[in-house]
């Protein structure tokens, strides 16, 4: 599965465009706090969040996540955009919960 | 080979850049992508700490053929009890800091997690020093 397909099947808001949309899905991971997803993300991971600013890519980008899901309707600040067409990641939102999106891409890479 | 970096205390905005410079060092010196992610986990969360914890701070590496030492010196408050800094959840974060999703209290167990050799020495109202060690040779 690639990010193009999730941003399809989960009706996702691709905030950065085209960019990254081609990287293959692994898995996925949720949270909020920055040094949990840095020690406990894989790469290839999608990782799901409330958190919306720049140090986000950053953590991304080193643990060479797949894309970034923001929830809960919030919007990626300016910088963060910057940052994710730099590391050519792609940042997507939805208006569901963290719980939701998660439950929903876990569902899809079970098939 | 040595490499050098910069931190300034309290700049959220570039933190990460060092950690970042040097994993595309490692990446161009086809270093295997699970010692890479262990070299750049530990670093992070030190170049991490010195801009929420400290005023500023140095990064020193020096990557030899089988091991990577990366000494993280820094300016600021120091660490007054090392070991309860150590643990998972203990973190003296400003709420600003925490509302970025820092301050979980998790970096210097993802430190030690990943490094071969972590060395943490500190004096009170001078400073803090890192010295972690990663090997290069073993095997994955
Ligand atoms: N360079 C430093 N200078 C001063 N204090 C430090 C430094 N590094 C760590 N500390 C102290 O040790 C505590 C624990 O550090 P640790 O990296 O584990 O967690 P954190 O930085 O608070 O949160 P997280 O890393 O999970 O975002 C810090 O809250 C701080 O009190
Ligand atoms: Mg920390």
């Amino acid at each position: 599965m690639k990010v193009e397909d999730l941003i399809k099947t989960l009706s996702l808001t691709p905030f950065t465009g085209d960019i990254g949309t081609s990287r293959p899905v692994a898995g996925g991971y949720t949270g909020d706090l920055l040094s949990d997803v840095m020690g406990h993300s894989l790469a290839g991971q999608v990782w799901i969040t409330l958190q919306t600013h720049k140090n986000v890519m950053a953590v991304a980008s080193l643990r060479d996540l797949a894309a970034v899901i923001i929830v809960n309707g919030l919007k990626p600040n300016d910088d963060m955009l910057e940052q994710a067409a730099e590391e050519n990641i792609p940042v997507l939102g939805t208006y569901e919960s963290a719980f939701d999106v998660s439950g929903k891409l876990f569902k899809l890479l079970e098939k | 080979m040595q490499f050098e970096y910069f931190i300034n205390g309290g700049d959220f905005s570039k933190a990460g850049q060092a950690s970042s410079q040097f994993k595309k060092v490692l990446q161009q010196l086809n270093v295997a992508p699970h010692t890479i992610k262990r070299i750049v986990v530990a670093l992070y969360e030190a170049e991490v700490n010195i801009v929420a914890h400290a005023f500023k701070g140095k990064i020193s590496i020096e990557l030899q053929p089988d091991l990577v030492s990366m000494l993280l010196t820094d300016e600021g408050p120091g660490i007054p009890d090392i070991e309860k800094a150590m643990e998972v959840g203990y973190s003296t974060a400003s709420p600003k800091v925490r509302e970025m999703g820092f301050g979980a209290g998790m970096g210097l167990s993802n430190i030690k997690n990943n490094a071969d050799l972590l060395e943490i020495t500190s004096i009170v109202g001078k400073g803090t020093t890192l010295k972690i060690s990663v090997n290069l040779s073993k095997q994955e």
